[in-house]
């Protein structure tokens, strides 16, 4: 947890989301996914988002480039990065921030990337998209994007596609691409999920230390609160469409604020297999149509009181930590250490 | 692709190639044997006598077994001689030679105007899924399909031939003599043949368009900042390519099937026509002549297809 503390000094805020909303029109009418949704990233910050299966984590992300089905998504709130409105700044204004400003890496990458063109051509079109430069030069940064991380022989690799490649190899290759721009922040939506246990490590040491490195903000949408611990420096906990808790990673895991989060972490290290239930918390998400009045953990809440009927905002709490529960300074929850 | 996936393509494809030629020849040699009619009748002339007309029989080798006929038949043609025509004694090959060249000009027109015509149609539909363009050019596509081509190239013919005089009726000129003639000559039965195959690509490519946009693989190049003409027009297509070559060589025998059809309303000498006449007289080597030209072509016509595909999606013919 050594990473976790490492704070930049003078906080700069990169991207503002105050009160996201975004909701999909669909044949059984307008589907609300997520609200209130309001989050600050520092630069060189790195976020974990974490949550159940279907909290929005994933359109969350997807919503920050514009990148949702354009026909049935509406966004509402701001989504301010560094002075440009994400949500309706101009398609040529988005295209610009798109890949050079932020960056975006899959969870699955064979089918996050082109099939039918070679993984360099992939990577250096990135890059000719948003520079003025030649073919050759656009393959020789496209190589060398490569080698940075940690793909041998990168001259060889540059001309072969997707299939011929290992995944974790393909999930280098998506970051290569992602960073070719140097952009101030990547979204990465589980990254390593679809990749096994050894090659996940390396790809997460991977990206620490490009975040590091270049002083660039990481958004780490997870089910897997052990790579926040190891991987970020600050935790978002999103329960229904909702962020319900916002901490320092080691205060979150230590003491936690928030009942859904203190459950979630008895589910360590890894959040239970998607759509099962999590062992800790009785009950299950309640799906988009049925969202309880009120707090909206309330019907799985076991510290649920008169007054939780109540609608919930997120409070201030100290050391910089927010959450949305009245109660939060009377309970005393366990933590991931407890 | 490297060489060694387009050895294989080739190599598969030539595998394939000699049982359907020997298939295909057979069963045409069978039909042509069990439907009833006598080429020997034809030759002998009206009102000749039963032993002419065996006379007849035995000077051709028809009085000989039915797998002998054929045998015989198919080992000349291994030695490239296709034999002469039972009526007007011309070499098979010299009327293959001066009948194929018609017909490839009005199946490469038709193959062209429809890819020239169907892939826009269906980018621009895919491109605006459920408007006003999409649901048009859907339309035209299903009446495209339905439409018979002999119906169309009669209307073709009435309309643009007969009542406004644009275009020659029937007939043909020589590629070789007069180009433009030639294509003049060609236009109304390529068309009639192309409209159908235009409302198939319009459709494939609409299809396989909205597919491929809708992707995660464009999802990622959207978020790189790349412009909607490069995902269109680099990744989209080239990722429509395989479904468009595949869509492309069946339109290719398919036309090349109705070309009996349309050379006959446009009286084109082509293979169609060749086909035909030798076909009503029982005139067999022509028969078999043409049946072997075009399962050839076909099979040719596969191979190119399928070696464009290696070019085009590195993950096939490994
Ligand atoms: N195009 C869409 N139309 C309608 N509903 C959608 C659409 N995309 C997502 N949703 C809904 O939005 C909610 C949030 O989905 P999202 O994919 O963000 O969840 P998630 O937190 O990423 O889950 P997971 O952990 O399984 O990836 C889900 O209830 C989902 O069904
Ligand atoms: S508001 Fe009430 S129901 Fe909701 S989390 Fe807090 S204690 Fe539980
Ligand atoms: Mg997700």
């Amino acid at each position: 947890m050594s990473h976790a503390a490492t704070m930049p000094p003078a906080r700069q805020t990169l991207l503002d989301v105050r009160n996201l909303g975004i909701s999909f029109a669909t044949a059984a009418g307008r589907l609300q996914a997520t609200r209130d949704v309001s989050f600050s990233v520092a630069r060189g910050e790195r976020i974990g988002v974490v949550g159940e299966s279907g909290c929005g984590k994933t359109i969350t992300g997807l919503s920050l480039l514009r990148l949702l089905p354009q026909t049935i998504t509406t966004i509402d709130g701001r989504l301010d990065f560094d002075g440009v409105d994400l949500a309706t700044c101009t398609p040529k204004q988005l295209r610009d921030i798109r890949g050079r400003r932020i960056g975006m890496i899959f969870q699955e990458p064979m089918s996050a990337l082109d099939p039918v063109f070679t993984v360099g051509e992939q990577i250096a079109e990135s890059l000719r998209a948003h520079r003025n430069i030649g073919k050759r030069e656009a393959r020789d940064r496209a190589i060398a994007a490569l080698n940075a991380v940690g793909i041998a022989a990168p001259e060889r690799r540059y001309d072969e596609y997707p299939h011929q490649l290992s995944g974790g190899m393909r999930q280098r290759v998506m970051i290569a691409g992602a960073m070719i721009c140097s952009p101030q922040l990547l979204i990465a939506d589980e990254p390593t999920t679809a990749l096994d246990v050894t090659v996940q490590a390396q790809i997460l040491e991977l990206l620490r230390d490009l975040s590091e490195g270049s002083h660039m903000a990481l958004l780490f949408i997870t089910h897997d609160l052990g790579v926040v611990a190891e991987t970020c420096t600050r935790m978002l906990t999103m329960y229904a469409g909702e962020i319900i808790e916002d901490a320092p990673v080691d205060l979150a895991l230590e003491k936690p604020l928030h009942p859904y989060t203190s459950g979630l972490l008895r589910a360590l290290p890894r959040l239970s297999a998607r759509r099962s239930a999590l062992p800790s918390i009785p009950g299950r998400v309640p799906p988009l149509t049925q969202m309880p009045q009120g707090c909206r953990f309330r019907p799985r809440c076991a510290y649920a009181r008169a007054g939780c009927e109540a609608e919930q905002q997120m409070r201030a709490a100290p050391d910089g930590r927010r959450v949305r529960c009245w109660r939060f300074e009377t309970l005393d929850l366990p933590g991931a250490t407890a | 692709m490297g060489s060694h996936g387009a050895l294989k393509v080739v190599g598969r494809r030539l595998l394939q190639a000699a049982p359907v030629i020997v298939l295909a020849t057979f069963i045409v040699f069978a039909l042509l044997k069990l439907l009833p009619g006598d080429v020997a009748v034809t030759l002998a002339g009206d009102n000749a006598s039963e032993e002419r007309i065996a006379e007849i029989r035995r000077v051709y080798g028809l009085d000989r077994p039915f797998l002998a006929q054929y045998g015989a038949w198919l080992w000349n043609a291994l030695h490239f001689d296709l034999s002469r025509s039972l009526l007007s004694g011309e070499q098979v090959l010299t009327s293959i030679l001066r009948c194929f060249p018609n017909t490839l000009l009005i199946v490469g027109m038709a193959l062209t105007l429809a890819l020239a015509t169907g892939i826009p149609l269906g980018v621009a539909a895919a491109t605006r899924p459920d408007s006003f363009i999409d649901r048009t050019v859907m339309a035209i596509a299903s009446l495209g399909i339905a439409v018979p081509n002999f119906w169309l190239a009669m209307i073709l013919v009435s309309v643009f031939a007969l009542k406004w005089n644009l275009f020659p009726a029937t007939g043909t000129t020589a590629f070789s003599k007069s180009p433009t003639d030639a294509i003049y000559h060609a236009t109304l039965p390529a068309l009639a043949l192309a409209a159908g195959g235009m409302a198939e690509v319009a459709r494939q490519v609409r299809g396989s368009l909205l597919d491929i946009l809708s992707s995660q693989h464009v999802r990622t190049l959207h978020a790189k900042g790349l412009s909607p003409q490069i995902i269109l027009w680099k990744h989209g297509l080239k990722n429509v390519g395989v479904n468009l070559l595949t869509v492309t060589s069946l339109l290719a025998n398919r036309m090349l099937a109705a070309t009996v059809v349309v050379e006959a309303v446009f009286a084109i000498p082509g293979m169609g026509n060749l086909i035909v006449h030798a076909a009503i007289q029982r005139d067999f080597p022509v028969v078999q002549g043409v049946v072997l030209a075009m399962v050839i072509v076909v099979i040719l016509v596969n191979l190119i297809a399928d070696l464009l595909c290696a070019v085009v999606d590195p993950r096939v013919g490994r």
